[in-house]
């Protein structure tokens, strides 16, 4: 028997009220934890896009110029500043396309049959030879058009000339550059012959070392625009890292919801401290009069006001790790990002604040218990 | 020497209608081993003779000696060794921790006093001294008769063997037989332990247990 056996016998002897602020802080434990998670795993995503594409850059005619499209020579020019780096020049355009009978307008890219392994990743058949007549299609694509037919191996007809799908691009998602999951891609030959044209809407450099960004398209920037501005480049680095710093600030506005259900749970441990300060007063008395010191008396709230910290903090962690599960399979789809050491940090870091909240509402209540006047409280009835 | 000195205390409440003197200029000395009463009608001052005895409280001006050691200088935690180790307090309402058992109640003293070893015995002993038997060790006190808690009480006052029993009215909430059965145990423990015995009481048939009787009157010793 100690005064956290003491503290403990007490918390039962309220057991519904004692529940009730327990639950307030597992409350506020899952909100801080499960807002951090999904503040974070918004940053876990952006930072996979990074990776992604974070070594791209983007080259396009720029807005206002007399430029619209790339010659043959600028591109030249362009490979010229952008060094060992892969550049890959683009096309594209937007047609109508009919497999069969069926109709349907799509984006079609137009890269050199070369380059197009550089830029797309396939999921299934070949990449297009430069002198075929083949072509790629996007993943969506081709997920959409299980009625129309357009398949690996199917016939696509553009204008009047027909297409042969000879392989079918792994899923990319949202890019900076282009957005090939819902495109048609055809070798830039085919293109060029197709719609009678020699010029190229984008410049893609895939730069081999992501540190290299900045001064890739300084040369870039350089070589092209040093009498008037022809070209935009955008680094995708540069747009991911602003992204990615918006995504910092929504996960502390995130967590900030969370800290004030906590400290709302915080107010309650203090209502149910003060509470069951005034209930003993008479009980303190004794325990003064009979060589209790203050310290003592103090220590005995404390603890009472920490093991529901303790135990709220305890469950709500683990329902935080239930909550966050849930909420990054049915949110982000990614459920393997609640595995993430910070993701687990922000469910350490919740309970530990649940810990000092309920501490810190215990400080008042246990400071007046032992401020009483002995000989007071002994009167107490 | 007293082991309870007195030298011209007076406390004072100071309240908004006026000061209130319940005690004035008291000098009284307690020898080692005497049985004092203190009888006084109401507001007489009886309690706060007690309390500062108790090193619950500190006069307003004069000195205290309370085993070799002056009160008035004392800080709470030294006034609060002091009730622990050499005071044992036996209230009229038996003031008992709802939260503990019997058992729990008498070895509480003793743990504030950092016992660990034998605690259990020595309670199982002082328990058994005051006539509890040992089927109700685990009993709350609120499974008890109000003798069998003053029982109680008495042994957790006498716990950590202290000189003194200071008793606050310990028969008032008690019938007159278990009455003179608690009077009988404290008058025991004065006889056979040596404990110095101060009784506040209204019953003027306590005073057959006394060496001594202190009437107060409006806080002064008549």
């Amino acid at each position: 028997m100690t005064f956290l056996d003491l503290a403990r016998r007490n918390i039962g002897r309220h057991w519904l009220r004692s529940t009730l602020a327990v639950i307030g802080i597992v409350i506020g434990v899952i909100a801080i934890a499960s807002m951090g998670i999904l503040g974070n795993s918004i940053g876990l995503m952006f930072d996979d896009m990074i990776t992604d594409v974070g070594d791209t850059v983007v080259v396009y005619p720029a807005t206002g110029s007399g430029t619209t499209a790339f010659t043959e020579r600028q591109v030249t020019d362009i490979e010229r500043a952008a060094g060992a780096n892969r550049v890959i020049p683009l096309a594209s355009t937007f047609d109508t396309i009919s497999v069969g009978e069926a109709k349907s307008a799509a984006m079609i890219y137009a890269i050199p049959a070369g380059d197009i392994q550089f830029l797309l990743d396939k999921e299934a058949g070949t990449y297009p030879r430069d002198t075929g007549s083949g072509c790629m299609i996007g993943s969506r694509l081709a997920a959409n058009s299980k009625e129309t037919g357009l398949k690996l191996g199917a016939r696509v007809k553009i204008g009047d000339e027909t297409l042969r799908v000879t392989g079918v691009l792994a899923e990319r998602g949202m890019g900076f550059d282009i957005n090939p999951d819902y495109a048609l891609i055809v070798p830039y030959r085919w293109y060029s012959n197709h719609y009678d044209r020699d010029e190229y809407d984008m410049v893609i450099v895939k730069v081999r070392d992501v540190k290299d960004i900045e001064s890739v398209r300084e040369a870039i920037e350089g070589r092209m625009n040093r009498r008037e501005e022809v070209v935009n480049v955008m680094d995708t680095k540069a747009v991911l890292e602003s992204v990615f710093e918006a995504a910092d600030s929504i996960t502390i506005f995130l967590m900030g919801i969370g800290a004030i259900s906590l400290i709302v749970a915080g107010v309650s441990i203090l209502n149910v401290m003060m509470m069951s300060v005034t209930e003993r007063i008479k009980e303190i008395g004794v325990l003064r009069s009979i060589g209790t010191r203050r310290s003592e008396v103090m220590r005995m709230f404390i603890y009472e006001a920490l093991i529901l910290g303790v135990v709220g903090a305890a469950i709500g962690g683990v329902l935080s790790f239930g909550t966050g599960y849930l909420m990054m399979a049915v949110l982000v789809g990614r459920p393997d990002y609640l595995y993430n050491i910070k993701s687990i940090l922000y469910i350490v870091f919740g309970m530990t604040f649940g810990i000092i909240t309920s501490a810190a509402s215990g400080l008042y209540p246990a400071w007046k218990a032992a401020q009483l006047n002995p000989i007071q409280a002994l009167r107490h009835e | 020497m007293p082991v309870i000195r007195f030298d011209n205390v007076s406390k004072v409440y100071p309240l908004p209608a006026g000061d209130v003197v319940a005690l004035a200029d008291v000098d009284l000395d307690i020898e080692e081993g005497e049985f004092i009463l203190v009888m006084g009608p109401s507001g007489s001052g009886k309690s706060t003779l007690l309390n500062i005895m108790g090193s619950l409280d500190v006069p307003t001006s004069g000195e205290v000696t309370i085993a070799g050691r002056q009160i008035s200088r004392m800080t709470d935690d030294e006034l609060t060794l002091m009730r622990r180790d050499h005071i044992g307090f036996v209230f009229q309402q038996f003031n008992l921790i709802p939260l503990l058992s019997v058992v729990e109640n008498v070895e509480y003293p003793l743990i504030l006093k950092g016992k660990k070893s034998g605690a259990r015995e020595r309670v199982a002993e002082i328990l058994q001294a005051v006539g509890i038997t040992e089927s109700h060790f685990t009993h709350k006190p609120g499974e008890l008769s109000g003798g069998q808690q003053q029982r109680v009480a008495i042994a957790r006052a006498l716990a950590n063997d202290p000189a003194f029993l200071l008793c606050d009215e310990p028969t008032g909430n008690l019938d007159t037989k278990t009455g003179t059965a608690i009077m009988d145990l404290i008058a025991r423990m004065n006889r056979e332990e040596g404990k110095t015995v101060v009784v506040v009481t209204h019953d003027p048939r306590m005073t057959e247990y006394a060496d001594r009787t202190i009437q107060l009157v409006d806080g002064r010793v008549v």
